[in-house]
C-alpha cells in the first residue's frame, strides 16, 4: 500500500506524570489508540486512530488525558481549506463516497440563535410556574373541525385518535441497528417514566420492547422491516418515513455484517443479509399513493391509532405538508437539515435540506391559510438543542418537537461523528457486544428523564415569562419571537418580526 | 448482610475496579500517590474475569459459613460476628493457602510479595467498598441479599 | 449439661465455637496431656524452620477458654473412658463425669519396628514439643534422615531446611508425597527439594538405627548407609484412639462415627484425627486426618451436642503444602489407577506447573494444581458441589479458568446468590 496523505485529526496529550499505566484507556478505546509499551513501561497512543470521542479522558482515573485538535496544519487558505484538501486525500485514497454521522456539521447559520423570546413586564403579569399551574400536556392528532357538547356537557363529537404527551418532547427515530439494543431500552423506559413517546425507526420492533407499546411510535419505512399486523398494533402510532432531515432523497443501508440474530429478528430479514432501505417507497409516488398507504395502516390497526407521516424538510416542504395533511395524516413530522443519523453520505448531509426554522414556520403559515391547520399536528426535528430551541419551534407553529441528538448526548455521546464505523466507545452507536454493555440502560433512562425533566422546567420558566400558563397558547404565537440580525426576507418567512420592532 | 454484586451485562472491563482496590488499601488513599509513590503497591483484592465480550469482577462473598475461616491453620482468617466481614489477619497469615483451596468463590488472592492471603474486606475503613464507588458504569452494587436481574 | 471435651486442638475449637454460638449455660471442659493454649499443629515445621515464633503460634487469642467459659485440665491425660457411668479418667486417678462426650484426640506417629529406637535424638514430628525437641537438637551444619516423604516429612524437610541441616529423606514408595501426589507432580516438586540439596533416596526404608547413646546414622534396607545426627521418623499417623480401647464405642482404623458426628454410642462424640467418618468421594467412612476436616467435624459434633440437628456432608482429602516458592494443592482422588476415571492434565516444564484433573461420570472428583493454584477452591467447589462440569470440562485447563467459563446460568446463581433452578 502507497503511503496515506492523512495525517492525525486530534493528539493525545498524555501527562506521564499523572499516568499510571492502569491501560484504562488502552481497554476503552475500541478504535485501538491506546497501547503499552513493555520495552518502554510506558502507554503509548497512536493519534492516527483518535476520533475524539473522549471516552478515554472519562474513564481516565488520574485525569491524565487530554485530547486537542492536531496543531499540523496547511498553508493557510480560505478557500482550500484543511477539509476540503483532507477530503479529497480520502476520496483519492479508497475511491468512495464519503461517509459520517450525525448531523450537519456546517457553519450555516442556526435560526434559533437569531431568534430572542418575549416576555412580560408591567400591563400583563407574568406567572410562577412553581406557584401556579402550568399546562405541558399536548396532544398530537387530528382535531374536529367542531366540538359538539351535548347537555351534560359530555364531547358528543367522535374525536380522532390522539397521542398524549406529558410534555411536549417525544425521542426521535432511531433503528434498532443504527443504535443499541441498550439505547433502546433507555430511551423506551425513559419515554414510559416521562409520559411521551419514542420511535422505534424503521428497524422494527425488539420483543423485550413490546411492553412499552402505548409509549412507542413505529416506523413504516421504504424497507417495512420488521412491519407485521402485530408490530402496529403493538404500538400507539405509526409513523410512515419518506424521509430523514440528514440525508433527504436517499435511501439507507445496514450493511449484513451488522445483521446479528437479534436484528434480523426485529428486522424480519435472514441473519447477515444486507438491510437495504430505497431512496423511495416503491409504491408511493404521489400524495393519492400516501393516502392509500395511510388507510391500509389504519384499517390495519382499526383506525384507533394516529398515523403520522416524517419528511425531510426540503424546498417546497409547504406544499408537501399540505397534501399529506389532505392524504389524512394525523401528525407531520418535519426533519431539519441538521437532523442527526447513524450513517449518510457527506455531501448529502452537509449540503441538501433546508433549517427546520424555516420549514416549520412555512409549513404551519401554509396550512393555517388553507384553513386545515387543525386537521394535522406539527412535529418539529432536526437538531432541537435545548428548551428555547422547543418554546421557539413552537412558537413558529409546532406542536411538539422531536430529540435524538440531544437524547443521545444525554446518554453519552460526544459527537464524535462516527457511528458509522459501528464503534462507538459509549456504547450508543454499535451492535459489538463488548461496547454496548457499555450503556447502562438504568442509567441511561435516568438520565434522559433527568434531561426532559430539566427541559420541562426551564419551558415552564420561558412560559411563566411570557405570561402564558398552557404550552397550547404558544402554539403559532409568532409575537412572542423576535429575529435578530436577520434579513427582512428570513423575517418575513419565519413570520416574525425585528427585535425592537 | 450487604455484599457486592456484580451485573456482569453492564460490566465494561475497564479495571477501575482494581486501581481503586489498591488505592483504597494504600498507604496514601489517593490513586496516583498509591501508583507513583508505593514501590510494592497493595495487591489488588478482586478477581477480575474476562472472556470478551463478558466480564466482571468478584470480590469474597463473606459467607456465613465461612470454609476460609473454618479451614485457616493458623486462625489469620476471622468472621467478624457483628458485621459478618470476614477479614485476614496478615500479621497471623502464614500463607499457607489452605483458604485459596476451599474458597469455591477462588475469591482468596494470593499477595506473593507478602507471602500472605489478600481479600476483599468491604473496605471496612471506608465505609462503601471502593470498587462500587468507582464503578463508572454501576456494574458493582453494595447491596443486602442478591441481586434481581 | 456438661460437655467433656478430650483434646487441645482444632476440633475442640470448632465444637466450642459451635456450642457458644447458642447455648452459653452448658459446662465445658477440655482435657489435655499437652499444656499448652491451643496452637496451631500444622504451624509446627514453620516454627522449626523459625518462620514463625511460638507466641504466633496460638491458634486463638489468649482468652479463649475464658471467653467461652472453658474449664481447662492441662497436661493431665484422659486414660480411659466409662461410657455406662459416663465418666473420663484421668491418668492422676481423677474422674470427670460428661453428659455428653467429644473425643478429638487426634493422631499419633506410626513407629515402625526398626533396631535402636531408643537412641537420643529419634524424632516424631506431630506436635509442638516434637518441634522444640527437634530444633533444639538439630544444629546448622548437622545431619538429618526423614525417614518419610509424606506430608509430615516434607514440611519437617523443610524447616530443617531453614535450619542450615544437611536433609535425605528416605521414603519407601518410588516418590514423595506419594498419597497426594502423581509421578509427574512428585518429581517437579522432588526437582525443587533437590535444588536446594535435599536428597531424596526412594523405594526403601530404614532397616537400622546406628549409633551408641546418639543417632549417628541409619542402615537402609538396601544396604546403604546414611550419617544423621538427628533422625525423624515420619511415616505417618495412626488415629489415637488409646483412650477408647475396652469401652463399646465401635473402632476401625479410627472411632466410627455417623454424620453428626456420634460414635456407636448414646452422647459420644468424635471428630478430627480420631475420626473415621464419612468420604463422599470413596462413599465409605475414612479417616481424613487434616485440619479443616477437623474443625469441621468438630463444629458438627458441637451443634449434636446440644441438640441442634446438623449433618455433615461428608470430607474429602484435600492440602494445600508447599516448599519454598513451590505450592501445591491437591484434593480428593489424584491418581486413580481404573479405567473409569478420566484425567485430563497439563504439564509446562519451564514454569513448573502441573495441572491435573480426574473426572469420573462428568463429576469432576480430584485434582492436582502444582504452582499454579490461584482459584484453586474453585475445582474444590465442583467436587464439593458435585457439579455437572460438561458444559466446562474443555476449559478446566485454561490458565485463566474461572467463572467466566461457567454457564450465565450456573455461573450468575453462584456469584448473586441466586437459587439454582
Amino acid at each position: 500500500m502507497s503511503l496515506s496523505y492523512l495525517t492525525p485529526e486530534f493528539k493525545v496529550l498524555r501527562d506521564y506524570d499523572k499516568c499510571i499505566n492502569c491501560k484504562v484507556c488502552m481497554r476503552q478505546c475500541s478504535f485501538e489508540v491506546h497501547s503499552y509499551d513493555e520495552h518502554l513501561d510506558k502507554m503509548i497512543s497512536n493519534d492516527m486512530n483518535c476520533v475524539n470521542c473522549q471516552r478515554c479522558v472519562v474513564l481516565c482515573p488520574t485525569q491524565a488525558l487530554t485530547i486537542i485538535k492536531h496543531p499540523q496544519t496547511f498553508k493557510e487558505h480560505a478557500n482550500w481549506t484543511y477539509d476540503a484538501i483532507r477530503d479529497i486525500y480520502r476520496q483519492a485514497e479508497t475511491g468512495g463516497v464519503l461517509l459520517s454521522s450525525m448531523g450537519n456539521d456546517r457553519p450555516y447559520p442556526v435560526y434559533w440563535d437569531k431568534m430572542v423570546i418575549n416576555a412580560s413586564q408591567v400591563t400583563n403579569p407574568s406567572i410562577d410556574p412553581l406557584r401556579e399551574p402550568m399546562e405541558l400536556r399536548v396532544y398530537i392528532g387530528r382535531k374536529p373541525d367542531k366540538i359538539e357538547i351535548d347537555e351534560n356537557l359530555n364531547v358528543k363529537t367522535k374525536m380522532p385518535p390522539q397521542l398524549k404527551l406529558e410534555t411536549p418532547i417525544m425521542f426521535s427515530a432511531m433503528s434498532y441497528g443504527s443504535i443499541s439494543y441498550n439505547a433502546h431500552a433507555a430511551l423506551a423506559r425513559a419515554a414510559e417514566e416521562l409520559g411521551i413517546l419514542y420511535n422505534t425507526g424503521e428497524g422494527g420492533l425488539h420483543k423485550d420492547f413490546r411492553k412499552y407499546g402505548k409509549n412507542t411510535i413505529v416506523q413504516v419505512a421504504s424497507g417495512r422491516f420488521g412491519v407485521d399486523r402485530e408490530y402496529l398494533n403493538t404500538a400507539a402510532a405509526i409513523e410512515i418515513k419518506i424521509g430523514q432531515g440528514a440525508k433527504p432523497g436517499i435511501g439507507g443501508h445496514l450493511p449484513g455484517e451488522k445483521v446479528s440474530e437479534d436484528i434480523s429478528a426485529t428486522r424480519m430479514i435472514p441473519p447477515g443479509s444486507d438491510a437495504i432501505s430505497p431512496a423511495p417507497h416503491h409504491d408511493i409516488y404521489s400524495i393519492e399513493d400516501l393516502a392509500q398507504l395511510i388507510y391500509s395502516l389504519k384499517e390495519a390497526t382499526d383506525y384507533q391509532k394516529p398515523v403520522g407521516v416524517k419528511i425531510a424538510a426540503v424546498n417546497n416542504v409547504a406544499a408537501i405538508a399540505s397534501g399529506i395533511a389532505r392524504a389524512g395524516a394525523d401528525y407531520i413530522a418535519i426533519d431539519g437539515f441538521r437532523g442527526g443519523t447513524g450513517a449518510a453520505p457527506k455531501r448529502i448531509r452537509d449540503n441538501v435540506g433546508i433549517p427546520i426554522e424555516f420549514a416549520i414556520a412555512a409549513v404551519d403559515a401554509r396550512l393555517r391559510s388553507e384553513g386545515i391547520r387543525h386537521t394535522i399536528s406539527l412535529v418539529a426535528a432536526g437538531s432541537i438543542r435545548n428548551s428555547a430551541d422547543i418554546v421557539k419551534a413552537i412558537a413558529l407553529g409546532a406542536d411538539a418537537v422531536y430529540i435524538a441528538t440531544a437524547a443521545l448526548i444525554a446518554l453519552g455521546c460526544h459527537m464524535c461523528q462516527k457511528c458509522h464505523t459501528g464503534k462507538c466507545n459509549w456504547g450508543i452507536a454499535t451492535q459489538d457486544p463488548n461496547l454496548v454493555k457499555r450503556l447502562n440502560p438504568e442509567i441511561g433512562y435516568k438520565r434522559l428523564v433527568n434531561l426532559v425533566q430539566a427541559w420541562s422546567h426551564e419551558i415552564k420558566e420561558m412560559l411563566g415569562g411570557m405570561g402564558i400558563n398552557d404550552i397550547e397558547s404558544l402554539k403559532g404565537n409568532r409575537l412572542m419571537l423576535r429575529g435578530i440580525g436577520m434579513t427582512q426576507k428570513e423575517l418575513d418567512i419565519l413570520g416574525i418580526l425585528a427585535a425592537g420592532e | 448482610m450487604k455484599k457486592v454484586y456484580v451485573k456482569e451485562e453492564v460490566c465494561v472491563g475497564c479495571r477501575l475496579c482494581e486501581v481503586y482496590c489498591i488505592t483504597s488499601h494504600s498507604k496514601y488513599k489517593d490513586v496516583l500517590k498509591a501508583y507513583k509513590l508505593e514501590p510494592q503497591r497493595p495487591t489488588p483484592r478482586i478477581v477480575i474475569e474476562e472472556n470478551r465480550p463478558v466480564s466482571f469482577s468478584l470480590q469474597c462473598r463473606h459467607c456465613d459459613d465461612a470454609p476460609c475461616v473454618k479451614s485457616c491453620i493458623t486462625g489469620a482468617m476471622r468472621k467478624d460476628p457483628l458485621t459478618g466481614v470476614v477479614t485476614c489477619d496478615t500479621d497471623k497469615c502464614v500463607g499457607c493457602w489452605t483458604c485459596v483451596l476451599v474458597c469455591e468463590f477462588g475469591a482468596i488472592i494470593r499477595d506473593v510479595n507478602n507471602k500472605v492471603a489478600s481479600k476483599c474486606d468491604l473496605c471496612a475503613e471506608a465505609g462503601e467498598p471502593a470498587c462500587v464507588k468507582n464503578c463508572p458504569n454501576e456494574a458493582l452494587v453494595y447491596s443486602e441479599g442478591g441481586i434481581s436481574v | 449439661m456438661r460437655i467433656v471435651i478430650i483434646g487441645n486442638s482444632v476440633a475442640m475449637v470448632g465444637a466450642v465455637e459451635a456450642i457458644r454460638k447458642y447455648d452459653t449455660s452448658s459446662e465445658i471442659v477440655v482435657i489435655s496431656d499437652e499444656t499448652y493454649h491451643v496452637y496451631s499443629r500444622p504451624l509446627i515445621s514453620y516454627y522449626l524452620g523459625n518462620l514463625v515464633s511460638e507466641e504466633k503460634m496460638i491458634y486463638r487469642e489468649k482468652d479463649f477458654y475464658r471467653k467461652n467459659k472453658v474449664e481447662t485440665v492441662f497436661g493431665i491425660k484422659a486414660i480411659s473412658i466409662d461410657e455406662r457411668k459416663k465418666e473420663v479418667h484421668l491418668e492422676n486417678g481423677d474422674s470427670i463425669s460428661f453428659d455428653k462426650l467429644l473425643i478429638a484426640t487426634g493422631g499419633k506417629p506410626i513407629i515402625p519396628p526398626v533396631e535402636g529406637l531408643n537412641k537420643k535424638n529419634v524424632h516424631t514430628f506431630i506436635k509442638m514439643d516434637d518441634a522444640k525437641k527437634l530444633k533444639e537438637a538439630a544444629k546448622p551444619g548437622s545431619k538429618a534422615v526423614i525417614v518419610g516423604g509424606g506430608l509430615i516429612g516434607f514440611k519437617a524437610a523443610e524447616g530443617l531446611h531453614h535450619l542450615g541441616v544437611d536433609v535425605t529423606i528416605v521414603e519407601l514408595a518410588d516418590r514423595i508425597l506419594s498419597t497426594i501426589l502423581d509421578a509427574e507432580g512428585a518429581s517437579l516438586v522432588s526437582q525443587s527439594l533437590q535444588n536446594d540439596g535435599i536428597k531424596i533416596i526412594t523405594g526403601t526404608t530404614v532397616d537400622k538405627i546406628i549409633g551408641d547413646e546418639y543417632v549417628k546414622g541409619v542402615l537402609l534396607k538396601n544396604g546403604k548407609e546414611l550419617e544423621a545426627d538427628n533422625l525423624i521418623i515420619a511415616i505417618g499417623v495412626v488415629p489415637n484412639v488409646d483412650v477408647v480401647r475396652n469401652t463399646s464405642i465401635s473402632i476401625n482404623r479410627g472411632i466410627l462415627v455417623d454424620n453428626t458426628m456420634k460414635t456407636s454410642v448414646e452422647d459420644v462424640y468424635a471428630a478430627g484425627d480420631v475420626a473415621e467418618g464419612y468420604d463422599m468421594l470413596v462413599e465409605s467412612n475414612r479417616v481424613v486426618p487434616i485440619w479443616p476436616n477437623a474443625y469441621m467435624q468438630g463444629e458438627i459434633a458441637g451443634y449434636n451436642m446440644i441438640g441442634i440437628n446438623k449433618s455433615f456432608k461428608g470430607i474429602f482429602p484435600m492440602n494445600s503444602i508447599g516448599y519454598k516458592n513451590t505450592n501445591m494443592i491437591t484434593a480428593g482422588i489424584t491418581n486413580p489407577q481404573q479405567e473409569e476415571f478420566e484425567i485430563i492434565s497439563k504439564i509446562d516444564h519451564n514454569r513448573k506447573y502441573y495441572k491435573k484433573f480426574v473426572v469420573k461420570e462428568n463429576r469432576l472428583v480430584g485434582f492436582i494444581l502444582i504452582n499454579d493454584i490461584d482459584r484453586a477452591g474453585l475445582f474444590t467447589g465442583f467436587i464439593k458441589n458435585e457439579t455437572d462440569i460438561t458444559p466446562f470440562k474443555k476449559y478446566l485447563l485454561n490458565d485463566d479458568f474461572g467463572f467466566i467459563y461457567l454457564p450465565k446460568k450456573l455461573r450468575k446463581a453462584k456469584m448473586l446468590d441466586l437459587e439454582v433452578v
